[in-house]
């Protein structure tokens, strides 16, 4: 069989559908690859790079649709391409049958086969070729190279001689694919990295890359969809999360957004009222600008200023990495064709019984099999339904109330009675002790935990200032009281050369 | 010779200059300096006591009286070893409580004084609970540095119907202290005062030895405590502000670590003082021996490649580095590694060792900087990010179970959460159980690698194999 590469026709687009190195593979699997005149031009491939690698060089794209049996695009069919397709022909790109119903319709007619990129399903087996996943990724690091080619600052903080740079604040919404290549990518560039997602389970993800995680007090509401894409949120939620986005956008410098929900308009998360409230000279990158865009501000395919914010709404990031992912987006679909091709005789199979050719095929032999039954198997397997039980922990009682105010209550009525009987000498005296109960309650709190053992041996000391006591009895005339004290003061004073120069020996060794 | 007068100003500045000596200590920049204002005062109170008006005679033999003492007590500070600084204290305490005991009786057999009736029922109360503190300070400071220098077994003596014992002892205490104070208001009373002062003794006996090796951080700070009190009661006795105030402030310092170091281990203090907690290592408690599973041993050289491969590293050492006398060979380890510019840090739990602050002592001594020494509060969020947490010595206070197994006698202890971290490697003799007797699922763990065999021996082989 025949394969053709025709040109991308939609402005700007600079992808192509294989490169050199793809197409060899392709030949190696029985086919014959036929390219357009400069189809790879904008991607950097040459004419004779392909050629070089076996392929047939065509002039024209009525050429290449005339001779193959097989075409590979990037972008779905447009201005007139979808009526080229010919009933005994297979088309493979991104269609977005979901989207573009009139476009199913217009191949189905055809009677030829149609294959949608976008539809290969998420399951394991297939993330080789998953081209949204690798769009997706170079989608999330360009989007970085945007928001700093329009950002007036370093993402790095430095401390140069002529003063400090503070490290950009970036804020990535929706850590999926695109957002976790974006907080790869500024990270990597030194910037502060947060993220936020409504699923739970990326957190992890997020703090491998050393990001910081930002998460709403939502008990119960998991985000996570089917195929491992976000679902749509209860509205206490969103509440709370634009109150975060609200909160996040007066600190961050630059906001990337990645939220996709499959099928459905992107949901709004950045407001007018957000860009207003970020610093003059942020960014806002729109990743999902293609489907309305996360922030209210976004023109899709246009660079905006609004509020003195750069609102940066590409809709064509992976084209702006040309190389880059025409060769991902090649190798997708070269992994594709290899399961397609069991023989490897150049000759393709569509097989329904295999899940991913069943679920990329939107129409074949003049029938519409779009939308293909449900996958049975999620990207991230569905929470289990006994959530291991949380580590238990032991809980302290209770302080009761009423066992200090009792306790106090007796203290005081037993100090009331004891003033009633205490002469004025002894409540003096008592006066003093309670105080400086308190004040060594006071004191010790500070005494850092590394110093208790000093702290044991300078108290040890200074309590051996009993030594007075034998000090006022030394002079008795009564000679066994007179001999105690002598033998206590040498005892305490053991201890108070002892106490206070081991203390010092300790006290010495500390050090930075 | 200097009147009342500037006696009392002096011993107003030896207490504010104690206070300041206390407080201090909050940091290690300020403690060298806290320890000079509490020699300072000392010398102070000291200096007004003997030019005071109450000493008038027997100079000379206070000269030597006080020379002798305090030649021993800087040679005993000179030779002491870091490792047996909890042995030290405790017999510093006992000084204390010995020294309580005799101003105690020397002030009683010396009678002086007129009193009012009430004031001598005062005075009698005093002197028999500074001689009763005192006693118990005393006998019991004298079994804890028997067990803390191994001399007697750290085993907990659980004699049947102990409490009723102590209560016993209690009831005695009370009612030969009425006997005394009714008879020394007749002139008598030194009977009961020496009966109470052996049943004091009994009883501090009794409670050290009914007290476990883990739980000797606490008797040691709650002997200091009693020092401090009895240091407070003698005051009271002598009618001396300065004695109440320092005896009070040790009190309460002695009191404050007691209460750390029952949090730290999350138990009541007045279980600790029933006692009967904390075997002497190696049996097994309840649960303890059903199978765990396999442990995963490590061996030297292995150990030192997991090191060098590191960049956070956390030392959490325990009393097994102090007995193995290890400090060293882990600071060289520590030298090495930081060279290598991978962060290494201690980790220390307050009950760690046999005295509060034990390992920080140890660690310092080995000239560890401090700032890379921190307390299990400080660093205990910081586990996931470590990749080797090494376990010296240590058991209890890595216990998982502390936290999982409401049924464990540790449940509710707050631990250091090392297996948290991507490796723990855990030095030990061998598979016995720590002092509560209790298995520790952390060396079951997958994540932790067992090196068996003394500490220092295995650590000098880690660090030559570095």
């Amino acid at each position: 069989m025949k394969i053709g590469i025709p040109r991308e026709i939609h402005s700007g687009e600079q992808r192509v559908a294989t490169t050199p190195d793809a197409a060899s593979q392709l030949i190696k699997l029985g086919y014959s690859v036929a390219v357009e005149h400069d189809a790879g031009a904008a991607a950097n491939y040459s004419n004779s790079a392909f050629e070089e690698a076996g392929c047939e060089i065509l002039a024209t794209a009525d050429d290449v649709w005339g001779q193959s049996d097989l075409v590979l695009k990037v972008r779905a069919p447009e201005q007139g391409e979808e009526n080229r397709l010919r009933s005994d022909q297979t088309l493979i790109s991104f269609l977005a049958p979901g989207q573009n119903p009139e476009l199913l319709e217009t191949l189905t007619r055809s009677g030829g086969s149609a294959m949608a990129m976008d539809m290969v399903p998420r399951i394991s087996r297939a993330q080789k070729m998953d081209a949204l996943s690798s769009m997706a990724n170079i989608a999330g690091y360009r989007a970085v190279v945007e928001a700093a080619q329009h950002f007036g600052r370093f993402f790095t903080g430095q401390i140069t001689a002529a003063g400090k740079i503070p490290p950009a604040k970036v804020l990535v919404i929706g850590a999926g694919v695109a957002g976790l290549s974006a907080i790869g990518a500024a990270k990597s560039m030194g910037a502060i990295v947060r993220s936020f997602d409504t699923r739970p389970e990326v957190k992890e993800q997020v703090e491998s890359m050393d990001a910081e995680f930002l998460m709403l007090d939502f008990e119960d509401e998991d985000g996570s969809g089917e195929g491992g894409y976000a679902k749509i949120m209860s509205d206490e939620f969103i509440a709370a999360e634009m109150a975060l986005f609200a909160e996040q956008a007066k600190d961050v410098d630059i906001i990337i957004t990645t939220a996709l929900i499959p099928g459905r308009p992107a949901p709004l998360l950045i407001t007018a009222e957000h860009v207003g409230l970020m610093k003059d000279g942020s960014v806002v990158v729109d990743l999902a600008a293609e489907t309305g865009g996360n922030c209210e501000l976004t023109e899709p395919g246009e660079v905006v200023v609004k509020d003195g914010v750069t609102i940066i709404g590409y809709t064509d990031l992976p084209s702006r990495l040309a190389t880059q992912s025409s060769q991902l987006y090649a190798t997708n679909l070269r992994h594709l064709l290899t399961d397609m091709t069991p023989e490897k005789d150049g000759n393709l199979v569509i097989d329904f019984d295999d899940e991913v050719v069943r679920g990329a095929t939107v129409c074949k032999d003049g029938e519409t099999t779009y939308p293909p039954p449900a996958p049975k198997l999620s990207a991230a397997p569905p929470k289990p339904a006994e959530e291991a039980a949380p580590a238990p922990v032991v809980v302290a009682k209770e302080p009761s109330v009423a066992g200090p105010i009792v306790g106090m209550v007796v203290a005081g009525l037993a100090l009331l009675g004891l003033g009633a009987v205490a002469p004025d000498s002894f409540m003096a005296h008592f006066t003093v002790f309670v105080l400086a109960c308190f004040v060594g309650y006071m004191v010790i709190w500070n005494v850092t935990p590394a110093l208790h053992t000093p702290l044991m041996s300078v108290t040890n000391a200074i309590s051996s200032i009993i030594i007075i006591g034998a000090l006022l009895q030394i002079s008795s005339a009564d000679n066994v009281i007179m001999w105690i004290a002598v033998v206590t003061a040498g005892v305490t004073a053991i201890n108070i050369a002892g106490g206070f120069a081991v203390t010092r020996r300790m006290l010495e060794m500390f050090r930075k | 010779m200097i009147n009342d007068g500037i006696v009392n100003v002096s011993y107003i500045i030896a207490t504010i200059l104690f206070i300041l000596a206390l407080g201090g200590l909050s940091n290690q920049e300020t403690a060298r300096r806290g320890n000079w204002y509490g020699i300072i005062g000392m010398t102070i109170a000291l200096l007004a006591t003997v030019f005071g008006p109450d000493v008038t005679a027997n100079y000379e033999k206070l000269i030597v009286a006080l020379l002798v003492g305090g030649s021993v007590g800087l040679m005993l500070a000179r030779r002491v070893q870091m490792t047996q600084m909890p042995e030290l204290v405790a017999v510093l305490h006992s000084l204390v409580g010995a020294a309580a005991v005799a101003v105690g009786f020397a002030n009683f057999m010396g009678h002086g004084g007129d009193f009012t009736p009430v004031e001598r029922t005062i005075h009698d109360i005093e002197t028999y609970l500074g001689i009763l503190i005192g006693a118990v300070t005393f006998s019991g400071s004298v079994i804890a540095f028997l067990k803390l220098s191994a001399r007697i077994g750290g085993t907990p003596l659980t004699l049947p119907g102990r409490h009723l014992f102590n209560l016993g002892l209690l009831i005695g205490a009370i009612w030969f202290g009425y006997q005394f104070v009714v008879q020394s208001a007749a002139g008598g009373g030194l009977i009961p005062l020496v009966i109470m002062t052996v049943i004091a003794l009994i009883f501090g006996v009794h409670m050290v030895m009914a007290i476990g090796g883990a739980d000797m951080p606490v008797v040691v700070s709650m002997l200091n405590s009693y020092s401090g009190w009895a240091a407070a009661a003698t005051g009271f006795m002598l009618g001396n502000d300065l004695l109440i105030v320092t005896g009070a402030l040790v009190g309460s310092s002695g009191a404050i670590l007691s209460y750390i170091m029952c949090r730290a281990m999350n138990r009541k203090f007045l279980a600790v003082i029933a006692g009967g907690f904390g075997t002497g290592g190696g049996t097994i408690a309840k649960g303890g021996d059903e199978d765990q599973g396999e442990v995963i041993a490590i061996e030297a050289h292995d150990t030192a490649a997991l090191l060098a491969g590191a960049k956070e590293v956390m030392i959490i050492p325990g009393y097994g580095m102090a007995v193995a006398q290890a400090q060293h060979t882990v600071f060289e380890i520590t030298r090495m590694l930081r060279d290598k510019s991978i962060n290494v840090r201690f980790g220390i739990h307050p009950v760690a060792g046999r005295m509060p602050g034990h390992m920080n002592v140890l660690l310092a001594e080995a000239r560890v900087p401090y700032d890379i020494v921190f307390e299990m509060d400080e660093i205990n969020d910081d586990f996931p990010d470590v990749d080797v947490s090494v376990v010296i010595g240590a058991n209890d206070i890595v216990n998982p179970s502390a936290q999982t197994d409401p049924e464990s006698p540790i449940a509710g202890m707050p631990v250091l959460e090392c297996w948290k971290g991507t490796t723990s490697i855990v030095l030990k003799r061998s598979m016995a159980t720590g002092y509560a007797g209790v298995q520790n699922p952390l060396f079951f763990l997958e994540n932790t690698r067992m090196l068996f065999g003394d500490a220092k021996a295995t650590l000098d082989e880690v660090l030559k194999a570095l």
